[in-house]
C-alpha cells in the first residue's frame, strides 16, 4: 500500500517535471524551428512539429535587416566588458567579504542586496540625465557600465558565498607548505571556486545579453541587440521577431551547455 | 631539527586573552603535547608557532631564528590540520608533493619523496585518487604524508586523530608514535584527549585559560598534578578530591574527612593555614572488607566491572569517590567497604587557590619509575 503510494508520488513528480520542462522548452523549440524555416512556413497554421523545409531564409532576412549585425556585435562587446569588469572587481570583493572580518561587512552586504530592491524604472530618468551630463550616453561603454552596475552586487554576493564554502584551512595548509597569501589563493581557493565563479559569469553574460531597458534609454544609434529589436518590434514582420528571439536565447543556451558541469558541481555539492 | 622557544607569547581575540603570557621551551626532536579543554588556547598557541596567527606580544623562536614576524612559509614547519585540509582538486600524489613543488625541488626528487612518504603511511595504492574518494582515515594518512614529505624542522599537529572513530584512533595513535620516533623532527601535538597526551608525549604542557598550568612528562603530570584542574582533567577516572582537616595533637597528626579520620605520619607544617582538599587517585585507595585502625568506612553506590579492574563509586561521609579495585572483588551496592587513604599517595591542594601543597612525604611515581633501554 505504502509502496504503491510511493510509486504514485514518483509518477506525479515525473509528470510535474515534464510539464514544467515543456512549459519552458516548447517555446524555445518553436522559436528555433521558426528561425530555421522558410519565410512562408512561419505564417503557416497549424504549426508543424518538426521543421519541414530547413532553410536559413528567415535568419538571413533578419541579419540583413538594418542595424542588426552591428547591434549583435555591440551586444557581444557590452557583455564581454561587463563580464571582465565584474570578475575583476567582483571576485576579489567576494573573497574579501568571505574571508576577512572588517568593520561594516554586514551593512555592506545588506547594501549590496538592497541595490536589487529598486526597479530600474525608478532610476531611469536620473540615470539618463547623469549619462548626458558625463557625455557617455549612446556609447557601448556607457551601456556596459550600466550592466556592470546591475550585475556587480550579485556577483560579489555569489562569489562571497562560493569562497565562504571553501574551508580557509585549505589555504592555511597551502601557506604552511610554502605558499604566500596570494599564491595560496591562486593555487587552492581559486581552482576550487572556479565552478561558482563560472556560474556567476553566466549570470553576468545572460543578464547583459538580454538587458533591454537601460540599453534602450541610454542609446539611440549605438543600440545593443535587444534595444534594436525593441525599437523595431512594432513594425517588423513575424519572421524577424522569431529570428531575433532565437538570437537572444541561443548564446545563453550555448554558454550554459558548456558551463553546466560547473553549475551542477557547485549547486549539487551545496545541496548535499 | 630545531628547538622551539615561546617567550611571553600573548594573543587576544578582542578582549579575550586566548594565549596569556606563555613561556615554553621545546627541545630539539622532542614530542611535546599541548593538552587542555576546548577554548584553553592550545590551538591558538600552535597557530602562533605556525605563523597563522600574529602574536600580540612576546616572541617565537624556531632553532636559532626569531620567527615572530616570519610568514608561515619561511618557518620551516609542516602542519596537520584537524580537518586534514587535503586539497580536493589534487590527486593524493599532488597533495603529498605540494610542499616540495613550492620549494621548486627537482621532479625526480619530488617523485621519490612522494613515494617514500606514501610508503611510510601505507597509502601507495591511493596516489592516483582524489580526496573525495578516500575515507576519513585515509585522508588523515594523506595529511600526515604531506606534512612529513617536506622534511620540515618542526611538525605541528592539531588534533589529528579527533575525527577518527575510536578503534581507528587507537590504531593510528601507536602508528603515529612509531612513525614520529623514526623521524627527527620536533613535534608539537595539540589534543584535548588526555589519554592521547599521556600515551604519546615525551612531555605534556597542560593548558587552562590561556596559560600553561603544568609542564612535565606524562607520569609526572598524572601522578603529581600541579593543581586541582590538572588532577581533575587528567586520568580516567579523574582524581578524587575530598574536603579535609589536619589536626595535630601532641606529636601525632591526624586527617579528618567527612567520612572519618586517620593518622598522618608526616610533617604537617606546610599544610597549616590552608583550607585543604585531599586529592587521591582511584587506584591509590586501598580497599579492605573489614574495619580496622586507620580505615575510613564507605558505602558502595555502584560497581562497574571493566575487565582489567573493577571501578566502584562509593559514598564516604558527604563525599563521593571513585575507587578502582581488584577485578576479582565484587562489593555489592549498599554494602560497606573500608578505604585506606595512603598518606604517601595523598596530593594536598589548597581549596581556595587549587594549587598543590607538598608535605615532603609524597611517594612520587617518577622516583620509582624504571626505564628499560
Amino acid at each position: 500500500m505504502a509502496l504503491r503510494r510511493l510509486r504514485i508520488g514518483r509518477a506525479l513528480a515525473y509528470v510535474a517535471a515534464v510539464v514544467i520542462s515543456l512549459w519552458i522548452l516548447a517555446p524555445l523549440y518553436f522559436i528555433t524551428v521558426a528561425a530555421f524555416s522558410t519565410f512562408d512556413a512561419v505564417y503557416e497554421y497549424p504549426k508543424q512539429l518538426a521543421p519541414q523545409n530547413v532553410s536559413t531564409d528567415t535568419i538571413r532576412v533578419f541579419l540583413d535587416s538594418e542595424g542588426i549585425t552591428e547591434s549583435l556585435r555591440r551586444s557581444m562587446y557590452v557583455a564581454a566588458i561587463a563580464m571582465v569588469a565584474c570578475l575583476l572587481i567582483g571576485t576579489p570583493a567576494g573573497y574579501a567579504l568571505a574571508r576577512f572580518k572588517f568593520r561594516g561587512a554586514n551593512p555592506f552586504q545588506l547594501a549590496l542586496v538592497s541595490t536589487r530592491a529598486f526597479p530600474l524604472i525608478i532610476i531611469a530618468v536620473p540615470l539618463a540625465v547623469t549619462y548626458l551630463r558625463f557625455g557617455i550616453d549612446d556609447t557601448i561603454y556607457g551601456v556596459a557600465l550600466a550592466h556592470v552596475a546591475f550585475t556587480l552586487p550579485l556577483t560579489v554576493l555569489i562569489t562571497a558565498s562560493v569562497f565562504a564554502g571553501i574551508s580557509y584551512e585549505l589555504e592555511e595548509a597551502a601557506m604552511t607548505l610554502g605558499c604566500g597569501r596570494f599564491s595560496a589563493f591562486r593555487r587552492v581557493a581559486l581552482p576550487l571556486a572556479l565552478p561558482g565563479v563560472a556560474a556567476s559569469t553566466i549570470f553576468i553574460f545572460v543578464t547583459s545579453w538580454n538587458e533591454v531597458f537601460a540599453a534602450a534609454i541610454l542609446t539611440l544609434t549605438n543600440r545593443t541587440l535587444p534595444a534594436q529589436m525593441l525599437a523595431a518590434l512594432d513594425f517588423s514582420p513575424l519572421p524577424y521577431r522569431l529570428a531575433g528571439g532565437f538570437f537572444l536565447m541561443a548564446p545563453a543556451l550555448v554558454v550554459i551547455f558548456f558551463i553546466r558541469k560547473y553549475l551542477l558541481t557547485t549547486w549539487g555539492s551545496a545541496a548535499r | 631539527m630545531a628547538d622551539i622557544r615561546f617567550e611571553g607569547v600573548r594573543k587576544n581575540f578582542g578582549k579575550f586573552a586566548a594565549v596569556d603570557a606563555v613561556d615554553l621551551e621545546v627541545k630539539d626532536g622532542e614530542f611535546m603535547v599541548l593538552l587542555g579543554p576546548s577554548g584553553c588556547g592550545k590551538t591558538t598557541l600552535l597557530r602562533c608557532l605556525a605563523g597563522l596567527e600574529q602574536v600580540d606580544s612576546g616572541s617565537v623562536h624556531i632553532g636559532d631564528r626569531d620567527a615572530t614576524d616570519l610568514p608561515p612559509r619561511r618557518r620551516r614547519i609542516a602542519m596537520v590540520f584537524q580537518s586534514y585540509a587535503v586539497f580536493p582538486h589534487m590527486k593524493v600524489s599532488e597533495n603529498i608533493g605540494f610542499g616540495l613543488r613550492m620549494q621548486k625541488e627537482k621532479k625526480s626528487v619530488i617523485e621519490e619523496r612522494v613515494r617514500s612518504s606514501a610508503e611510510l603511511l601505507h597509502i601507495e595504492e591511493l596516489l592516483d585518487r582524489y580526496s573525495s574518494q578516500l575515507s576519513g582515515g585515509q585522508r588523515q594518512r594523506v595529511a600526515v604524508a604531506r606534512a612529513i614529505a617536506t622534511n620540515a624542522d618542526v611538525l605541528l599537529m592539531d588534533e589529528p586523530l579527533s575525527n577518527l572513530d575510536a578503534l581507528l584512533r587507537l590504531e593510528m595513535r601507536a602508528e603515529l608514535k612509531t612513525l614520529l620516533q623514526s623521524l627527527d623532527a620536533t613535534t608539537i601535538y595539540v589534543t584535548h584527549d588526555q589519554i592521547e597526551a599521556l600515551s604519546m608525549g615525551d612531555r605534556i604542557a597542560v593548558m587552562n585559560k590561556g596559560r600553561i598550568v603544568q609542564l612535565g612528562n606524562p607520569l609526572e603530570v598524572y601522578d603529581n598534578p600541579a593543581d586541582t584542574f590538572v588532577g581533575g582533567f587528567i586520568g580516567s577516572p579523574p582524581m578524587n578530591f575530598l574536603e579535609a582537616k589536619v589536626t595535630t595533637n601532641g606529636g601525632t597528626s591526624s586527617v579528618e574527612v567527612s567520612g572519618g579520620s586517620f593518622g598522618f605520619p608526616g610533617d604537617v607544617a606546610a599544610l597549616a593555614g590552608h583550607s585543604l582538599l585531599l586529592g587521591i587517585r582511584a587506584e591509590s585507595i586501598g580497599v579492605e572488607t573489614a574495619a580496622a585502625d586507620g580505615l575510613v568506612r564507605a558505602k558502595v553506590i555502584v560497581l562497574e566491572p571493566l575487565g582489567s579492574y573493577n571501578l566502584v563509586t562509593v559514598r564516604c561521609g558527604e563525599d563521593t569517590l571513585k575507587v578502582s579495585i581488584s577485578p576479582e572483588l565484587f562489593p555489592q551496592p549498599d554494602s560497606d567497604i573500608w578505604l585506606r587513604l595512603e598518606p604517601t599517595r595523598i596530593r594536598w591542594m589548597d581549596r581556595d587557590t587549587g594549587v598543590a601543597i607538598h608535605t615532603g612525604i609524597e611517594k612520587l611515581a617518577t622516583e620509582t619509575a624504571v626505564v628499560i633501554s
